[in-house]
């Protein structure tokens, strides 16, 4: 009987490519940013250093935050379409009610994180689409946004200025940050026991049901853990830019989205990875201009040259995925 | 109300309504410790919906459920777990996306905090080697990556295993549908062990002879009420199908010899692995059967063979058009935003097509054909293939193939979790199809299925290791050619 031990059966060799492919799947997040990086020294190799990245990687760190803000929504198989109109409103907050009166500001930027809490609750319990309700919210917040701050303007507090040109030894900080933000993000959803129902919430909604978890519950967690990373994320942008604009995140929607599929993730089935969003968010942002600058592709042309470096990137994943089978 | 004491759960004229269907009508149900209770019925009998209401996951319409003697006025998933009552679904409730350990810890509140993996890990991993030796899956694989077996391996143990919550009652509802006899021996084993202890169990299975041989009492529904019930050995086999209904004048025509001409060449196939000279062959008019330990290869060659057939593959001959009925239905079968007509017109679009679109008349006229045919019972055919019971969506993917132009049809397991009733009509439609001139490769992993082929080929780790004639055919033949080194 011992001959037909399970482990040496034909049928384990399609699950060891099976995990073969997934860890090939989790490598290309950071292969595609390596590619990047391999141009860039190519192009120009006094890009890499201390000081290059630390410009390069100037705004890497609000993309990664609202990348990861949208992997908690699509985590639970929803899509956030608000969040780059969202972090423009948290800026135009940022840089006048948080300065002005910091506890208003304080009191409001918490407020929107309920709100986005409400949101998860509204979806759930009624069954919405996420992506009608969020599209909705979008010109909310941007209308919210133009009604603080009519016209660009306004001026980051200056404890936020400090922190976002802090200078540590060695290593830039914006690569510091992803490195941080990487790691929290990854011990709380992917090592906690709790983080394992967030995600299960996405995997399969119905065997959590039974095994007596709320669902309402779940949702409300992922969307408030979403408007806490857009408040972050759009606090740290007005920290780079240090005035405000209550268009400066609109582009931020799609990037998050991009930055999460680019990291592994995927639209449904609670499959994310917080280190792959990360990497994902930092491969757009070097991508987005550096990369393109150092080609002389002219400004015009870059939107598009971006949007071909995307589609390079998720053909590789698809064709990977498809040998899986 | 002695004996309440004894009683893990008891319903007392439970009712269910699902709009006008009324799945559950009036039933008195108990289950008592240390005994293990073996439910019966066609699909659609009431079944799962009642053992949904055991579990808390539906709520009555009406009736009582009282746990240990108390009424329970608002019982839910959460009071059941509680009170230590616990369901295996037939739908498998794994998250795919995570790891087993992971899985395990989603029926434990209890495991969190420090070093939760580790204990949810080691959890399961004694729950396994326990229950199925020799089982092959490590706590860290991801759920989605295992084989449909593995799954339910990992189901039934997760089920089984103990933190801060009690254990009495563990419901069962067809546990053994997709492992392979071997593992299924082992959880029934198991599931002895377990009632001898003082746990309870339910045993929901269309396999009769496990709930002959494992249960104590015996219960029988039909048309959502219990029809008989009584002590396991005051039934037999044919009893059971009789208090089943439904299944009378059915004889075992498969033992039968039919006649058998040798028609034109359907299918030459050799398995990639193959290393010898055997090779499937099969003609016109033929029923062959694919038989062997689950995962060794059946399902892989009748893939291979269905992609012949619309692509030239080394090793491999098909000379007529093929359709695949599968069997996981979820995952690979049922289009499950259709309605039931479109699932069934599926496979003969171009027959269906007038002009450039689709004619929803002749497609109804398909489906109205096949539903006369096959059996499937539902109001309308229009109405979403969900609202069908497992066994009549198999029999709408069985509509699907057969409704085709396909000469070969090629079936992966496809009786899973179908009850002995359909399964007795489609054996005669099948026979009645071979006879017309259709040629049926048919994997499955009952080997009382077997009696319906003409020849079987035996499968082991990738190679067709025995072809035994319908005359040689016996379960024991089977088990030994796909245990021993290659006959």
């Amino acid at each position: 009987m011992t001959a037909i031990a399970p482990g040496t059966l034909p049928k384990s060799s399609p699950r060891g490519s099976a995990a073969r492919a997934r860890l090939l799947r989790g490598l290309l997040p950071a292969l595609s940013l390596a590619l990047v990086l391999i141009a860039i020294a190519w192009l120009n190799p006094r890009a890499i250093s201390y000081f290059g990245f630390t410009l390069m990687l100037n705004l890497a760190i609000p993309i990664a935050l609202a990348t990861i803000a949208q992997m908690f929504v699509i985590a639970g198989n929803e899509l956030d379409l608000s969040i780059g109109t969202f972090v423009g409103f948290v800026g135009c907050i940022t840089a006048t009610w948080l300065r002005e009166a910091p506890l208003l500001g304080i009191v409001v930027l918490l407020g929107s994180i309920g709100a986005y809490a409400l949101l998860g609750a509204l979806i759930h319990l009624r069954n919405l689409p996420s992506i009608v309700v969020t599209l909705g919210m979008s010109f909310v917040w941007q209308g919210l946004a133009i009604l603080v701050l009519p016209k660009p303007g306004g001026k980051a507090p200056d404890w936020l200025l400090s922190i976002m040109s802090f200078k540590p030894p060695y290593i830039p900080f914006p690569i510091l940050a992803a490195l941080l933000i990487a790691a929290v993000v990854h011990f709380g959803l992917m090592r906690t026991s709790y983080g394992v129902i967030l995600r299960g919430s996405g995997g399969n909604a119905a065997a959590l049901r039974r095994a007596g978890w709320s669902l309402l519950r779940t949702k409300i967690v992922l969307f408030a853990l979403t408007g806490l990373f857009g408040v972050l994320s759009g606090m740290a942008l007005i920290g780079i830019t240090t005035s405000a604009d209550a268009n400066i995140g609109n582009g931020y929607t799609l990037l998050s989205i991009a930055g999460v599929i680019l990291g592994g993730g995927e639209f449904v089935g609670g499959r994310v990875s917080p280190i792959g969003a990360v990497i994902g968010a930092l491969t757009l942002a070097l991508a987005a201009s550096p990369l393109l600058t150092f080609m002389h592709i002219p400004p015009d042309w870059q939107v598009a040259a971006n949007g071909a470096i995307l589609i390079i990137v998720l053909a590789a994943r698809v064709l990977i995925s498809r040998r899986e089978r | 109300m002695l004996k309440a004491n004894t009683d893990i759960v008891r319903l007392n004229g439970a009712e269910k309504h699902f709009g006008a269907v009324r799945a559950l009508n009036g039933v008195d149900f108990h289950v008592g410790a240390g005994e293990c209770v073996g439910l019966v019925g066609h699909n659609g009998a009431g079944k799962s919906t009642l053992m949904h209401m055991v579990a808390g996951t539906l709520r009555p319409d009406g009736g009582q459920i009282a746990v240990r003697g108390n009424q329970e006025a608002s019982y839910s998933v959460a009071r059941a777990l509680e009170l230590g009552i616990r369901c295996v679904f037939q739908e498998l409730s794994l998250c795919p996306n995570l790891s087993v350990a992971e899985n395990t810890r989603i029926n434990h509140p209890s495991l969190a905090g420090f070093g939760w993996r580790r204990r949810a890990a080691d959890l399961i991993r004694a729950k396994l080697d326990e229950i199925f030796p020799d089982h092959g899956i490590s706590a860290d694989d991801i759920a989605g990556d295992l084989s449909i077996g593995r799954r339910q391996m990992v189901e039934v143990a997760r089920a089984f295993t103990l933190t801060r919550e009690p254990l009495h009652l563990v419901i069962l509802d067809e546990p053994t549908s997709s492992l392979d006899a071997h593992t299924a021996g082992q959880l029934l084993s198991f599931v002895r062990r377990f009632v001898e202890q003082g746990g309870s169990c339910i045993l929901i299975s269309h396999v009769l002879g496990e709930v002959l041989q494992n249960a104590d009492r015996i219960v029988v529904m039909r048309d959502g009420k219990v029809v008989a019930a009584d002590a396991a050995n005051a039934f037999d086999r044919d009893k059971l199908v009789a208090a089943m209904g439904g299944a009378e004048g059915h004889q075992k025509a498969a033992a039968e010899a039919r006649k058998v001409e040798a028609g034109a060449l359907r299918v030459r196939a050799r398995p990639a692995r193959q290393q010898d000279d055997k090779e499937l062959v099969a003609r016109a008019g033929e029923i062959i059967g694919l038989a062997g330990l689950a995962g060794h290869g059946q399902t892989d060659l009748l893939l291979a063979i269905f992609s012949a057939a619309s692509r030239a593959k080394a090793g491999i001959e098909v000379t007529a058009p093929v359709a695949l009925v599968a069997g996981d239905r979820q995952s690979d079968g049922i289009f499950s935003q259709w309605s039931i007509a479109q699932n069934i017109g599926i496979r003969s679009l171009a027959r269906l097509r007038s002009g450039l679109l689709i004619s929803p008349q002749r497609e109804a006229e398909l489906a109205e054909f096949w539903k006369q045919k096959i059996g499937i019972r539902t109001p309308d055919m229009n109405n979403n293939v969900f609202s069908l019971s497992g066994g009549n969506q198999q029999k709408a993917l069985f509509a699907r193939a057969l409704g085709s132009d396909a000469e070969i049809v090629l079936m992966d397991d496809p009786m899973r979790g179908v009850d002995i009733g359909t399964k007795l009509e489609v054996y005669d439609l099948l026979r009645e199809e071979a006879a017309k001139g259709r040629t049926f490769l048919w994997y499955t992993t009952e080997t009382e299925e077997l009696d319906n082929c003409d020849h079987v080929y035996v499968f082991k780790n990738g190679r067709i290791v025995a072809n035994l004639g319908r005359d040689e055919l016996t379960e024991e033949k089977i088990i030994q050619s796909s245990f021993g080194d290659a006959a």
